[in-house]
């Protein structure tokens, strides 16, 4: 019945929302910024410890959110484990250009897993779930205090 | 009961538009309602024939353009059984009322300390001006608690009401909830300490007969939009003294009846109130959605929608899971509502894909969703043009879209 929607929702995205990883509160955490989207009141907040190295030394949430909302949060504090801020940073500008669809050669093997979110570029009205979180990272890579607003 | 739906439906072209190929289900009414062809009409003729500017000019034109933007105004007026004319101020939006009434009332009337009383259930528009208002006069906002139902707790309200309560801002019917407020009740306990009301009747005025008079409210506001009507209208009521006694809200244009640079004297009511050029074209579009309205009746209008609400609530309550936010006795057509372990903006996606309209969000009334503890809600609101059948498909692809999130 939903065959169309295939694209924005795969099966990922399901296992993610029924499944959030790093779903805790972080109580060594360095960094800890709150995420708000007005337009539906999703709210998150991450946290981040980030050694003296510059490496993300372990990433959680919490919050709520919708199904890509939270898929996207939860797949980012995956994947961003291990990286230096540069990186993540980097990564960050790379998933954005992904879901706003302003470039259309971004390499989604670079991008690995987080493609599975390149459908949101086809659903305007969703874009803000799916980059709440990645704007709420940049701003605790930018060591900002005060939460993040998708408008 | 003789409703015309097929005729009624069959006047609203945009209902016969495919979304993602499927037909159109508009459920989103409670945020704007379709127009149907008399108000499109009314716009396309304004401005292929009879538009100018207003009020000032001797020609031909814009003697059409006033009579007809004037003639809109009395069928306002009839419409609500305002008193008279001069009752009747144009304005962009119900909004824009509210802010009006904080503005020049609240400023010129209000003093620190007074108190301003409204309730838990209210949208922003009727929240926001009063808080600037307080802020700015140093006042103090109150507010009278609602129950697990969605119902004004009464008694709670009443408390509330003291020597130092100086306006009663309320809405007729609550847009997140759908609930309707006991306006007569609130009415007759404020005026009993000589309080005056204003009603935020945004949600009410498309769904149900409204008689200021009969209601004796001190204030009335609602969109153009929200009936059937185009945007970037809407009316302020007020009873006659009121407004002689407020002082103008913004300035220039219409509102003027001698300017020189030393001094200002202003024009009389409504136009003290309506600075600048209306929306013509589009006030004259109101005045035909009106003829529209009151042609089928809003009496049969009411009872349409209220069966509708009725079994879309029974079908509804059949669905494990889905969880009814407002549950008021007395309800307007508004199913709001919350799925277990799935976010209202995964709801509105997977419906839309079904050519499903419905609004997921907070709906600007965010004090009512902490309320209840959920960040948002999907909420189905009805019109008159509305089916069963249209309900039986929202209800079909709720129904599949729990299953999909398994």
């Amino acid at each position: 019945m939903f065959d169309e929607l295939r694209d924005l929702y795969q099966e990922v995205i399901f296992d993610h929302n029924r499944n959030p990883r790093n779903f805790r509160i972080m109580a060594d955490a360095n960094r800890r910024v709150d995420g708000f989207n007005p337009l539906c009141g999703d709210k998150l907040t991450l946290f981040l410890k980030i050694d003296d190295d510059h490496v993300i030394q372990d990433a959680s949430f919490q919050g709520s959110g919708c199904a890509i909302s939270t898929a996207s949060v939860s797949l980012m504090t995956e994947i961003i484990k291990g990286m230096s801020e540069d990186e993540a940073e980097a990564l960050f500008k790379q998933f954005h250009e992904m879901t706003t669809g302003k470039t259309e050669d971004v390499n989604l093997e670079a991008i690995g897993k987080l493609a599975v979110l390149a459908g949101v570029r086809e659903y305007p009205a969703r874009v803000k779930c799916a980059t709440l979180a990645w704007h709420t990272l940049d701003a605790a890579l930018k060591n900002q205090q005060e939460a993040v607003s998708t408008e | 009961m003789s409703y015309p739906i097929e005729q009624i439906r069959a006047d609203f072209p945009i209902l016969g538009e495919k979304i993602r190929n499927k037909p159109l289900v508009y459920l989103d009414n409670a945020a704007s309602c379709q127009k149907p062809q008399a108000v499109i009409d009314a716009i396309v003729h304004t401005y292929s024939h009879e538009y100018a500017n207003i009020h000032r000019g001797v020609h031909t034109l814009s003697v059409k353009a006033t009579d007809k933007f004037e003639a809109a105004r009395e069928k306002v007026r009839a419409f609500i059984n305002a008193n008279s004319d001069k009752e009747i101020i144009f304005v962009r939006g119900a909004t824009e009322a509210i802010n009006l009434v904080a503005q020049s009332y609240g400023k010129s009337q209000l003093k620190a300390g007074d108190e301003i009383v409204i309730s838990a259930m209210e949208h922003h528009a009727n929240i926001v001006p009063w808080q600037m208002l307080c802020q700015q006069i140093g006042a103090v906002l109150k507010v009278a608690p609602i129950n697990q139902q969605g119902e004004l707790l009464f008694d709670e309200f009443e408390k509330l009401l003291n020597a130092n309560t100086k306006l009663v801002a309320i809405t007729h019917m609550s847009n997140a909830l759908g609930s309707i407020n006991p306006v007569d009740k609130i009415i007759a306990a404020a005026h009993a300490k000589n309080i005056p009301v204003l009603l935020d009747g945004a949600q009410a005025i498309p769904h149900m007969a409204v008689d200021v008079q009969a209601l004796d409210c001190d204030f009335y506001v609602f969109s153009g939009h929200k009936l059937y009507g185009p945007s970037g209208t809407g009316v302020l009521y007020g009873k006659q003294a009121l407004l002689e006694a407020m002082p103008p809200y913004q300035g220039g244009g219409d509102m003027i009846r001698q300017v020189t640079f030393e001094k200002t004297t202003y024009a009389g009511l409504p136009h003290k109130f309506e600075a600048g050029t209306p929306a013509i074209a589009e006030i004259i579009g109101l005045g035909a959605a009106i003829d529209y309205v009151s042609a089928i009746s809003m009496d049969k209008i009411a009872a349409y929608e209220a069966e509708l609400l009725d079994y879309a609530t029974e079908q509804a309550r059949e669905i494990k899971g889905l969880n009814i936010i407002g549950q008021a006795e007395h309800k307007g057509g508004i199913l709001s509502f919350t799925l277990d372990h799935i976010h209202p903006h995964d709801i509105g996606t997977m419906l839309d894909s079904l050519g499903i309209a419905v609004r997921a969000g907070h709906h600007c009334a965010m004090p009512v969703m902490d309320f209840y503890g959920v960040p948002a809600t999907a909420r189905a609101s009805f019109a008159m043009y509305n089916t069963r059948q249209e309900i039986d498909v929202l209800l079909q692809g709720i129904k599949s879209l729990i299953e999909v999130f398994g």
